[in-house]
């Protein structure tokens, strides 16, 4: 940093004369790691033979690298894999529910004297979605991810979100077919999936979601087809208290979410 | 070659990478593990016991993945009983099950890189770290074959890539042997001993003489509790000429256990 040392100097350390004293050696060498314009001269000052040998080295490492394999390429595979089995593992769930709306609608548009067997069906439409997306079951490797840092309600809420853009938008389409209010398609569906979620941290999602079909199925679809009347939580006004009771589910579901991170027995 | 980072070489601030106390874990009803005590540090540690011991229940308990029902159970100094967040934890764990599904489809890449992702490994740091778990399994020529095409011992082996591909503290490995040839078993000795330098490996297995080759410590399990817990020289000075077995180690772990059932009964 503060004086150069001298083109004599610098050519004996290149040399790597042995007369140089091992303490110009070292100032030599700490100069050299601050200083580019010495380090510079330095590389003039080297001996044929070093040159020749510097370059033998980088042709042998340009050769290495032409003829070894080359670099593995950086894209994201495993997110790619990932992604497609996750949807080979749904695409015939889904394609189930919407087989199910699409008969509900034609049934309703033939038989407009049935209470409205569309709205009766969009409750629990997203339920069997969600039982799969988490399910020990149709996920092989569940024990394996049940104990990474990522598993738990978050990659829960990932997969029923993939589930719910592809339901939502069938309740929509059935919705409009038919002349179902929306809200009261799509609240009731995502009531029953925050439902199905909540009650899953107790029981396990795949029984959670068996229980709340069940109830639903004899409490509600049951009688009304016999009465052939709407029940009163489908009529117009009922819209409201779905989304409150969503919301309330959601909640208690964030409340509890340290139980996702087990591997819960009944998953 | 790979570069250290600052947190690898900060001392740790806890005694033990695994202790347990009074430890109680369920499978299904039945009480698996029942009241046992359990410190490990640093180290290749041998889980030996009968079946039906709990071996199995207490490898899930330690791997966060069963809740125990009593008792505490802390790894690298974070509490992992009761609500805690486990989060801290399981990035620092490693954990291969008896029985581990896999995606068939998956490569072996796919799969050590996608089980890197879960375990938070930095994505930029997620191919270097599957390339060299693969390799340190010598799967290598096998990394961009497809899961399904595996014979059995390479699927194990995939399965010991992606427990060690997030270079875990705590390293769990439940029965690993099993498949493996002679030569990969000798394979994998060297890769335990090489993680046991500066991790806490507990290995469970049924195969007394694995534990005498590989591990630094025994611990040996029976109904649910701690029977006996040293090194395999003290293990094999428990066994008499007139023990079962075929070899000193084994002589001296069916004497343990002749003595701890006597002495239960
Ligand atoms: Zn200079």
């Amino acid at each position: 940093m503060t004086t150069h040392p001298d083109a004599g100097v610098l050519a004996r350390y290149a040399e790597g004369d042995p007369a140089l004293d091992e303490a110009n050696v070292w100032s030599v060498e700490t100069h050299l790691e601050t200083c580019a314009d010495c380090r510079g001269h330095l590389a003039g000052h080297a001996p044929d033979d070093t040159l020749a040998l510097l370059e033998r080295v980088a042709a042998g490492i340009d050769r290495g690298i032409a003829d070894g394999p080359s670099p593995v390429p950086r894209r994201r595979a495993w997110s790619a894999a990932s992604r497609r089995w996750f949807v080979v593992t749904l695409a015939p769930w889904l394609t189930m529910t919407a087989a199910v709306l699409g008969c509900a609608v034609l049934l309703q548009l033939g038989m407009p004297e049935l209470p409205s067997l569309v709205l009766l069906l969009a409750p629990v439409a997203p339920l069997p979605g969600v039982a799969v997306a988490w399910n020990r079951r149709t996920d092989p490797a569940w024990e394996l991810i049940a104990g990474t840092p990522a598993a738990g309600l978050g990659m829960l809420l990932r997969r029923t979100a993939v589930v719910l853009a592809v339901v939502v938008p069938l309740l929509a389409v059935a919705g409009a077919r038919t002349g179902a209010p929306l809200a009261l398609m799509l609240f009731p569906s995502l009531a029953f999936t925050a439902a199905s979620i909540a009650l899953g941290a107790l029981i396990g999602v795949r029984r959670a979601v068996l229980v709340l079909a069940a109830v639903w199925s004899l409490a509600v679809v049951l009688p009304s087809l016999v009465t052939s009347e709407l029940p009163v939580v489908l009529h117009p006004g009922g819209a409201a208290g779905w989304a409150l009771a969503a919301c309330a589910m959601a909640a208690l579901t964030a409340a509890r979410a340290d139980l996702f991170r087990r591997l819960s027995s009944g998953n | 070659m790979r570069t250290i980072s600052a947190a690898e070489t900060a001392p740790a601030t806890y005694a033990w990478a695994v202790h347990a106390e009074q430890l109680r874990v369920k499978a299904g009803r039945h009480l698996a593990v029942d009241g046992l005590d359990l410190r490990l540090q640093t180290g290749v540690h041998g889980l030996l016991g009968p079946n039906g011991a709990g071996k199995t229940t207490l490898m899930r308990a330690l791997a966060t993945v069963l809740k125990p029902s009593g008792g505490q159970l802390t790894l690298l100094g974070e509490t992992v009983s009761g609500r805690a967040d486990l989060r801290r934890a399981r990035r620092g764990l490693g954990y291969l099950p008896q029985d581990f599904g896999f995606y068939p489809r998956f490569t072996v890449r796919e799969f050590v890189e996608y089980m890197a992702w879960l375990k938070e490994v930095p994505k930029p740091a997620i191919p270097g770290a599957a390339q060299r778990a693969i390799e340190r399994v010598g799967l290598t020529a096998k990394a961009d074959a497809k899961m399904k095409t595996l014979s059995g011992g390479m699927v194990r082996r995939a399965g010991i890539a992606q427990a060690i591909v997030n270079d875990p503290q705590v390293l769990l490995l439940d029965e690993p042997t099993v498949g493996l040839d002679p030569e990969q078993r000798l394979d994998f000795r060297d890769l335990l001993a090489d993680i046991g330098v500066d991790s806490c490996v507990l290995v469970s297995t049924h195969l007394v003489e694995d534990v005498v080759a590989a591990c630094t410590d025994v611990i040996l399990m029976s109904e649910g509790k701690l029977v006996f817990q040293g090194g395999p020289e003290a293990l094999i000075a428990h066994g008499d000429q007139g023990d079962a077995g075929f070899s000193p180690a084994e002589r001296g772990y069916s004497a343990l256990l002749r003595r701890h059932r006597g002495g239960v009964a």
